[in-house]
C-alpha cells in the first residue's frame, strides 16, 4: 500500500534515520538530485548502512539511483541491492532500452546474491518528453516494472515551459502516464508538489492526482505526507458504498438474478471492480468492515 | 591497504559525524570530540576501530567530530573517509 512516498536526501543522516517515523507509506532514499557529485560515494555508503542497520518495518524502502547515462548507477545498485529495497526508481527513463539496461544489471546482481529474479522491483521515473511519449512501451518493457513515476520538474524543463502550481503544463503527461500504466497493469505515482509552505495547494494537487487515477503521490516534504495519505485513503462514504455493492452482488447471485440496481443505478462490472479496489485499499490500511 | 592521502567525510550537522583521516606509520591514533563523549565515547571509539579493522587499515591518524550520530552513520562516515584516503592523490 503506497499512498505517499517521501524523498529523503541520501547524504543527510538527520532525515534518513528519522525516515521511518515521518508518516509516509514509503521513503525514497535519493542518491541522485539531492546529492552533490562529490558526495555520491559517501551518500551511497550512508544509504546502504541506513538500510542495513535501521528498522523500517511498515515503511517501504525505495532508492532513487543515478541515471544510466552516469558512471554512478551500477555502484549505487551494488551497494543497495543486498538490502532488498522494494523498488529502484530509475531517473530519466526515456526508452524501454533504458529500463532493460537496469533490469539486466539487477538480474545479474540478484543471481549473484542468491535472490529470486524480480525480488527488487523497478519504477521508471518519466521526466522527459521522450519518456512520456514512450510511457506504455517503458511500462511493459519488463516484468520487473511495478509502477511509473512522473517527475514534473525535469519534464517541464525538457518541454521548455514554466512549472506552475496549477500544473496545466503537465496535464497531458499526467493523463498519458496514468493511461499507459493502467494499460500495462502497473501502478502510477504523481510528481511532488514543491511549495512546502502552500497548505491549500498540496490538497488541490493531491486531489487532482487522485481524480486522474494515480495510485499515490510523492513528496519532498514531511509536511505534505499527512494530506497525501488522507486524500488517497478511501472515504467512509466510499467504503460503505463498496460494501453495499458487494452485498448487492452477493444477494443477486443468491437469487439467480443477472442484473441488479443499487440506489437506482445499475451495478455493472466496472462498479464492482471499483468497489473491490476500494475494499482492498481499505483492508490494506487496516480498515475492516466491522469498523465501518 | 593503508591510507595514501588526507581525506574527510561527513558534516558537522546534527546527527552526523565529521571524520578526517590521514596517513600514519605507527598504528592507529584516534582523536574524538563528541557531544555525548561521557556516555558513549568508548562505544564510538570501538565502532571506529571496528570499521578500520574491517577495512584493513593498520596505520592512520583519525579525527572525529561527532554531532550525535547513530552508530550506522559513524560507520558510514569512517568507511567513506577511508575509501577517499585510499584513492591516489
Amino acid at each position: 500500500m503506497r499512498r505517499s512516498m517521501l524523498f529523503l536526501p541520501g547524504n543527510n543522516p538527520n532525515l534518513l534515520i528519522n525516515g521511518n517515523c515521518l508518516g509516509s507509506d514509503a521513503v525514497i532514499f535519493d542518491l541522485e538530485d539531492a546529492v552533490a557529485p562529490d558526495q555520491k560515494d559517501a551518500a551511497r555508503i550512508l544509504v546502504r548502512n541506513t538500510m542495513r542497520y535501521m528498522d523500517f518495518r511498515g515503511v517501504e524502502m525505495i532508492v532513487r539511483i543515478n541515471s544510466i547515462d552516469t558512471h554512478y548507477w551500477k555502484r549505487d545498485l551494488d551497494e543497495v541491492m543486498p538490502y532488498k529495497p522494494s523498488l529502484i526508481l530509475l531517473p530519466k527513463t526515456g526508452t524501454p532500452a533504458d529500463a532493460l539496461a537496469a533490469d539486466e544489471y539487477m538480474t545479474a546482481l540478484e543471481q549473484k546474491l542468491g535472490f529470486e529474479k524480480n525480488t527488487v522491483g523497478l519504477m521508471p521515473l518519466i521526466e522527459t518528453a521522450l519518456g512520456v511519449e514512450n510511457s506504455f512501451a517503458i511500462a511493459s518493457a519488463t516484468k520487473r516494472i511495478q509502477a511509473l513515476f512522473l517527475g514534473a520538474e525535469d519534464l517541464t524543463a525538457d518541454l521548455q515551459c514554466k512549472r506552475t502550481k496549477e500544473g496545466r503544463e503537465i496535464e497531458y503527461a499526467r493523463t498519458r502516464l496514468v493511461t499507459a500504466a493502467r494499460a500495462a497493469g502497473v501502478d502510477v505515482y504523481d510528481t511532488p508538489f514543491t511549495d512546502v509552505n502552500d497548505d491549500e495547494g498540496i490538497v488541490k494537487d493531491a486531489e487532482l492526482a487522485k481524480a486522474l487515477g494515480f495510485t499515490g503521490k510523492s513528496s519532498i516534504s514531511p509536511r505534505h505526507v499527512e494530506v497525501i495519505n488522507r486524500v488517497f485513503t478511501p472515504t467512509q462514504k466510499e467504503i460503505d458504498y463498496a460494501y453495499e455493492v458487494m452485498d448487492a452482488i452477493a444477494e443477486a447471485k443468491a437469487q439467480g438474478k443477472g442484473a441488479i440496481a443499487l440506489y437506482g443505478k445499475m451495478v455493472d462490472a466496472p462498479i464492482v471492480a471499483r468497489a473491490q479496489r476500494t475494499i482492498a485499499t481499505a483492508e490494506a490500511l487496516g480498515i475492516r468492515r466491522d469498523m465501518v | 591497504m593503508d591510507i595514501k592521502k588526507r581525506a574527510a567525510a561527513g558534516t558537522m550537522e546534527s546527527s552526523d559525524a565529521y571524520v578526517e583521516i590521514e596517513p600514519a606509520s605507527q598504528g592507529v591514533s584516534l582523536e574524538l570530540e563528541s557531544v555525548v563523549l561521557n556516555q558513549f565515547g568508548e562505544q564510538i571509539r570501538q565502532t571506529v576501530l571496528s570499521v578500520l579493522a574491517q577495512e584493513g587499515v593498520e596505520n592512520a591518524k583519525v579525527r572525529i567530530i561527532d554531532r550525535g550520530a547513530l552508530e550506522c552513520v559513524i560507520r558510514a562516515r569512517v568507511e567513506a573517509a577511508v575509501c577517499r584516503g585510499r584513492e591516489e592523490a
